[in-house]
């Protein structure tokens, strides 16, 4: 059975093209736009990786990410964050929020692809 | 072999650019001097074509010559490798962009236009970085502009790598690719609206310093309540709703303290009597009234439009180089963030305390005027046993007259290293962001 990646990001054509992009590389794709109950859909979605813009309508992705790590059940999930705001000041209250690994817009397609390669593969050893 | 095959199409070319210009064989053919018999068997690539003639049917179709022989394919396959490069670890197929830009020339310059624009918006993104820091507004364009750059970077990707793409996939994605391309020139212009609309609103102010600034700027560099002795500097500041942040108070009262100081020992109608006896010259104006220099410069500045032959501007630093102070005049750049050019006067007179300087500079970029910069370093902490002195420099900064061309030499000077274009300068610290002739 392959393995599920929950991609929240509130711009359709990226959606499409990761999900594209992973689909074609045997990932099942789930996608949600909205920030304010993303939690829920995530512990509802049951994902094995999560991907996670930074700027979402209802509430930002390093909302999302602090409430997703004070729950127990999701404190290893694989969190991919991807942002336009690059700058070190983020990035470092992304990793004290628990990311997993932090990328930046405009990404290329083989960097998101190596990026859930690696996090998938890295999980599955825990 | 490659070569051979784009040289063959010359007479491919002409024909197309002839069309192109509206232009009938026969009267092509006419004006280079040879017969339409002779030009048709060229177009259909059955002559080869050279030399003089070449030269003669450039000029009349009004090309380069290199855009007949080589077509438009050579800028666009060098584009190609370069996007190739830029997206690092994707495998595109470099050695066959030949083949692509042949096969799908459309979808080649889609391609390269779209990796032009996701440099140049990178270069803008770099260049207003530091500014995301205080302004949220500018933040939420840069993000909706790189999430745009974003779906066309990945979407283009996918068009030009993957093998055997279904149909339905790729009119999606061609659609996709078009709405992305209207977005991002919809939310470039906003960008660029704004940030021309930032240059002038006051209410966006980052830095307290920024806010002293646009507060002194406010006031055209003048006070006639601090001139008539009629109000306190801590008066104007409390009643200034510029200065928001305890921070730009407290630098707006020492900029207002020194300016009272200066208006006590230089008063207006004084003042202005010595320069209708002097002129704008801060050594005499210096004897005159027994202050310092930098005191003078900053007199200087402070007059009201009508009393000087022009604008003129200033700049303070303290000994660390940081500007504490500046009064911005046309055509002289000054960096909103970070580290000036180092070529400027007012970094050589930090290095030879109490000594005078006078250059004539003119910044790079720009529109070529040229400026009299004096500078000087002087004490500002009262001398003390087994403590160094706090030196502070302030240059004045003179427009010269464009009939005036008494300076020598004109020291060539920039803004900032990251938008200064010079090139092979010796005090340069980082890359420019401006590429040649940019």
């Amino acid at each position: 059975m392959s393995r599920k990646v929950l991609l929240i990001e509130d711009e359709p054509n990226i959606i499409e093209a990761i999900r594209f992009l992973l689909t074609r590389d045997g990932w099942q794709v789930d996608t949600h736009s909205d920030g304010a109950d993303a939690v829920d859909v995530i512990r509802a979605a049951g994902p094995d990786l999560v991907i996670l813009d930074l700027m979402l309508p209802g509430k930002s992705g390093m909302d999302i990410l602090r409430e997703v790590r004070d729950i127990p059940d999701l404190v290893k999930l694989p969190v991919l964050m991807l942002t336009a705001r690059g700058q070190t000041r983020d990035r470092d209250m992304a990793e004290k929020a628990g990311v997993s690994r932090f990328m930046t817009k405009p990404f290329s397609n083989a960097e998101v692809l190596t990026a859930v390669r690696d996090l998938l593969a890295q999980a599955s050893r825990l | 072999m490659e070569k051979m095959a784009r040289d063959t199409l010359t007479g491919s070319r002409i024909r197309e650019r002839r069309l192109i210009a509206g232009l009938r064989q026969a009267e092509l053919a006419r004006q280079v001097e040879i017969s339409a018999s002779y030009l048709n068997l060229i177009e259909h690539n059955r002559r080869r074509i050279g030399g003089k003639l070449l030269l003669d049917i450039a000029q009349v179709l009004g090309v380069e010559p290199s855009m007949l022989t080589q077509g438009a394919e050579a800028a666009l396959i060098a584009t190609l490798r370069e996007a190739a490069a830029d997206a690092g670890a994707v495998a595109a197929e470099i050695d066959r962009a030949d083949e692509f830009a042949g096969r799908f020339p459309g979808w080649a310059e889609v391609l390269a236009g779209e990796h032009r624009r996701i440099a140049s918006l990178e270069r803008t993104v770099e260049t207003l970085s530091d500014r995301l820091t205080h302004d949220p507004h500018l933040a939420a364009s840069l993000h909706e502009v790189l999430s745009t750059a974003a779906a066309i970077r990945s979407t283009a990707s996918i068009l030009a790598e993957t093998d055997e793409l279904e149909q339905e996939w790729r009119d999606r994605f061609h659609k996709n690719l078009n709405e992305d391309s209207l977005r991002l020139a919809e939310s470039s212009k906003a960008l660029v609206a704004y940030l021309d609309e930032t240059e002038q609103a006051e209410d966006r102010r980052g830095a307290p310093q920024e806010e002293v600034e646009a507060f002194v700027a406010g006031r055209g560099h003048h006070f006639d309540a601090l001139e008539e002795g009629s109000a306190a500097p801590d008066n104007l500041v409390q009643a200034a709703p510029e200065l928001t942040s305890r921070a730009a108070r407290l630098i707006g009262r020492d900029v207002l303290t020194r300016y009272a100081e200066d208006a006590q020992k230089m008063p207006l109608a004084a003042f202005r009597d010595a320069l209708a006896r002097f002129g704008p010259d801060p050594i005499a104006l210096a004897e005159r009234f027994g202050v310092n220099l930098s005191a003078v410069f900053r007199r200087l500045a402070a007059m009201p439009h009508e009393v000087l032959p022009s604008e003129v501007g200033l700049v303070v630093c303290d000994a660390s180089g940081s500007i504490i102070y500046r009064k911005q005049i046309e055509g002289f750049a000054m960096p909103r963030f970070g580290a000036s050019c180092p070529l400027w006067p007012i970094f050589a007179a930090l290095s030879r305390p109490m000594v005078p300087l006078r250059r004539r500079v003119s910044q790079l970029g720009r529109s070529a005027m040229q400026f009299d910069c004096l500078a000087v370093a002087e004490p500002v902490s009262a001398p003390e046993f087994d403590s160094d002195p706090l030196f502070n420099s302030t240059m004045l900064i003179l427009p010269v007259p464009t009939d005036d061309d008494s300076g020598g030499n004109v020291q060539p000077v920039g803004s900032s290293c990251r938008v200064c274009p010079r090139g092979n300068c010796r005090a340069r610290r980082e890359p420019s962001i401006l590429s040649e002739g940019f």
